[in-house]
């Protein structure tokens, strides 16, 4: 089992419930899409997963050990095995894009590497080759600052990438994206979990893009698991349950109703 | 296929980096440095013996009443001498600021030529004023009226006059103008302008700007009082040359003291007035 | 209430001022009197023919270079320890490693350039090096606490990123932190560099150095002519110290 939630709960500082109940289980080399409405849980899922939260009860067990049970050199040495795509791309303004992606491997160099990387990047074919897989070879030297939002998301995925963790997990990693390019980058990530043979867990909002891309759908709503079915068994009545008074979706319109009056002559 | 690009960075960093090096050396030869002598503190050296001597600090009541006298003398200086640099500043930022330039209300803001010739001679004295640290025209004074407060005050009055005109011009120009032009457009003469056009917005940041350099004058004053200039400076600078440690340590903590004090009454000040 | 208050506080002001005067027993009268001005007038006068002699420019030159160099390392060494100073102070060690050395810094800010340069002048010796070493110490003690609240405002997302990819505390410190933090630690230094400069002339009153040096002695030797050229040196200086900051800034702090 790559990773294994039995019975999490998670409480917020300021005492709210994100995740009651959580029971999940994927395996390795798994490609799972988490869907569900907004203020769902996915992101606290996912915070889970990536060792980022504690559960306030519960267990947690990442590729073979509870992160939470490890001391902290340990639990850092598991951690640079999972790599974690934030919704909001966690990048300096002023760091340039090559700086900015070869910060995968912190995690996996030597201290002295990691700072003479600051002063000439010590791997610039290996940004290259990633950035290349996103479309975005040409910006290698540009500024953070001077992308775009999107572009700035695939930043973000392209240094998880070079990191090639085993546990790949993405929140909302396509959020700043058209359509077609959200396609595409989503194919991109399918097709290196796959090369790598590593888990990838994606929550998405577009559901169209999560049964397009994932054989595996789970569906979260207020802090719970609602279904965790193969994509193919996934239909409008599941999705229309899980997604049922959330907010986002326009309230009906009052019909309009027209009294004629017929004059009678 | 392209070879792997290099970083475009690379060399301007390696310029400035061989730069900085180049200077950094005949730097460190001219200031003659030497980090030593900060951590030669022991019993041996001057420092050392000089550190030890600061305890106990002096606090017989002879001395602490030449303390507390010292002390007055200081505020004195710093509140006379803030109070003459008003009286300069004043005129000279009113005169100085293209707030109340005439040709400016018409123009937009901008002054024509002559109003721009006109004031910059005033402003070239401000900053000329300013420029000049106040403890070269503190030594400069107590050559020309001998030592003592005197020296202080007229050393403040000048300095302070120069930064206090030449900020208070800039406030006058950085609050809304619109007011002041259309009062001069009606026909209001400049300065009754000035007062209803531009007083009562510029006014609390004015008062909160003279509070802090009031502040700023306690310091100095201390500061000039080294080249005897009175106060608590010229007391602590005749302990130093006696290598009386007590009374420099006695006198620091006046001298802390005073200006937490001072900080403290600035702040109170400047949330009632401002 | 509140503008009783407010008139009171005024008059207070007021009345300050009056004691101060009379306290100081300034007589301003005789100081602005017809026999004092002449008296300083002529004094000033003395220093309208400044000495441009080849050597003195040749002295000044050099009293020139050993101020700004003094005025240049102390900022850089001061830079340098205020940044390690802001980091326990910014709360990153723990809380008593916060209140000591905030304590720390503000003792080294509260004490005057000037003092500090008496006092490094016994340790050091008369020259450059105290005045270096003592704008140094002040300038941490200012750079430090600024340094400290730029640390605090600072957006911490980018270091936990890369905690959490399994980097260590100093790779998510120069990575993450350090990139939003460095334009903020250029503009703070090189704001203290322009006050440095002015300070440094000064320093050498108290034998530290520098043109403040030849203008002491030149003044005590009643040598005016020598003392304006040093004097036009100091604002000669300032103004290029500011003009080079001013460029820096522009290049390198864009915001």
């Amino acid at each position: 089992m790559s990773l294994r939630l039995t019975g999490a709960h998670l409480q917020h500082g300021n005492g709210v419930h994100a995740l009651r109940g959580v029971d999940l289980a994927i395996a390795a080399g798994e490609r799972v899409a988490i869907i569900g409405p907004s203020g769902a849980g996915k992101s606290s899922l996912l915070g889970l997963l990536a060792s980022a939260l504690q559960p306030s009860a519960g267990a947690v067990e990442l590729l073979g050990a509870d992160p939470w049970r490890l001391k902290a050199r340990a639990r850092q040495r598991l951690r640079t095995r999972i790599g974690l795509i934030h919704q909001a791309p966690p990048l300096p303004p002023r760091q340039r894009v090559v700086t900015a992606v070869l910060a995968g491997k912190l995690g996996q160099w030597s201290l002295g590497r990691s700072l003479l990387n600051l002063l000439y990047p010590s791997d610039i074919a290996g940004a290259r080759e990633v950035l290349a897989r996103l479309d975005l070879a040409d910006k290698l030297f540009a500024q953070c600052q001077q992308l775009s939002g999107g572009q700035l998301q695939r930043v973000g995925i392209a240094r998880v990438l070079y990191q090639a963790p085993e546990l790949l997990l993405a929140d909302e990693p396509v959020s700043a994206m058209d359509p077609v390019l959200a396609d595409h980058t989503l194919s991109v990530l399918c097709r290196h979990a796959e090369t790598h043979g590593a888990t990838l867990v994606a929550s998405l909002h577009a559901v169209e893009l999560a049964l397009a891309h994932f054989p595996r759908i789970v569906g979260v709503r207020d802090g719970q698991i609602a279904f965790d079915r193969p994509a193919s068994e996934v239909n409008q009545a599941l999705l229309d349950t899980l997604y049922a008074n959330e907010q986002l979706v326009s309230p009906p319109l009052p019909t309009v109703t027209l009294n004629l009056q017929i004059p009678r002559c | 296929m392209l070879k792997h690009p290099r970083d475009p960075a690379a060399l301007p960093r390696l310029l400035l980096t061989l730069l900085a090096v180049a200077l950094l050396w005949p730097g460190i030869q001219l200031a003659e440095l030497d980090l030593g002598v900060l951590l030669a503190a022991d019993s041996q050296s001057e420092m050392g013996r000089f550190v030890a001597a600061f305890w106990p600090p002096q606090h017989d009541r002879e001395f602490l009443d030449l303390l507390l006298a010292a002390t007055l003398q200081t505020l004195a200086i710093a509140t006379a001498g803030m109070a003459l640099a008003l009286l300069v500043a004043v005129p000279a930022a009113l005169l100085a600021s293209r707030a109340l330039s005439l040709s400016a209300a018409s123009r937009g803001g901008r002054p024509g030529a002559f109003g721009q010739a006109l004031r910059w001679p005033v402003r070239g004295l401000l900053i000329f004023l300013r420029s000049v640290p106040e403890i070269v025209w503190a030594l400069l004074f107590v050559r020309a009226v001998g030592l003592g407060p005197t020296a202080g005050v007229l050393a403040i009055a000048i300095t302070y006059a120069g930064m206090l005109g030449k900020v208070y011009a800039e406030i006058f120009e950085s609050v809304d103008q619109r007011p002041m032009h259309a009062l001069l457009q009606g026909g209001s003469g400049r300065l009754a302008a000035f007062v209803y056009g531009i007083l009562p917005n510029a006014a609390s940041e004015l008062v909160s700007y003279t509070v802090y350099r009031w502040e700023c004058a306690i310091r100095a004053s201390v500061v000039m009082g080294f080249v005897g200039a009175g106060g608590l400076g010229q007391q602590i600078d005749l302990s130093l040359r006696m290598f009386a440690g007590g009374e420099v340590a006695s006198m620091l903590l006046t001298f802390l003291l005073l200006v937490l004090l001072a900080d403290g009454l600035s702040r109170l000040l400047r949330g009632r007035l401002a | 209430m509140s503008r009783l208050v407010n008139l009171a506080l005024v008059a207070a002001i007021v009345l300050a001022v009056i004691a101060s005067f009379a306290y100081l027993g300034l007589d301003l009268g005789a100081l602005f009197g017809a026999g004092s001005l002449a008296h300083m007038g002529e004094y000033v006068v003395r220093f309208l023919q400044p000495d441009l002699s080849a050597g003195h420019l040749a002295a000044i030159g050099r009293g020139a270079l050993e101020t700004l160099a003094m005025s240049a390392l102390g900022t850089l060494l001061a830079a340098a320890l205020g940044l390690l100073l802001a980091l326990p102070a910014a709360g990153r060690f723990g809380l008593l490693a916060q209140s000591v050395t905030r304590l720390l810094l503000n003792g080294l800010r509260a004490i005057p350039e000037l003092v500090w340069a008496a006092l490094m002048v016994l340790a050091a010796g008369l020259g450059p090096n105290a005045g270096t070493l003592a704008l140094a110490l002040h300038t941490a003690g200012v750079l430090g606490r600024l340094f400290a609240e730029a640390l605090e405002n600072t957006p911490k997302a980018p270091a936990e990123a890369i905690r959490l990819q399994g980097g260590s505390q100093l790779a998510a410190f120069c990575y993450g932190t350090l990139p939003n933090l460095f334009p903020q630690l250029l503009a703070y230094s090189l704001y203290r560099w322009e006050n440095n400069i002015r300070m440094a002339s000064v320093l050498g009153f108290v034998g530290a150095g520098g043109l403040g040096q030849m203008l002491y002695v030149s003044l005590s030797l009643f040598q005016e002519a020598q003392a304006s050229t040093v004097i036009l040196a100091m604002l000669v200086l300032v103004f290029a110290v500011d003009a080079l900051s001013g460029w820096t800034r522009q290049r390198w702090v864009r915001a």
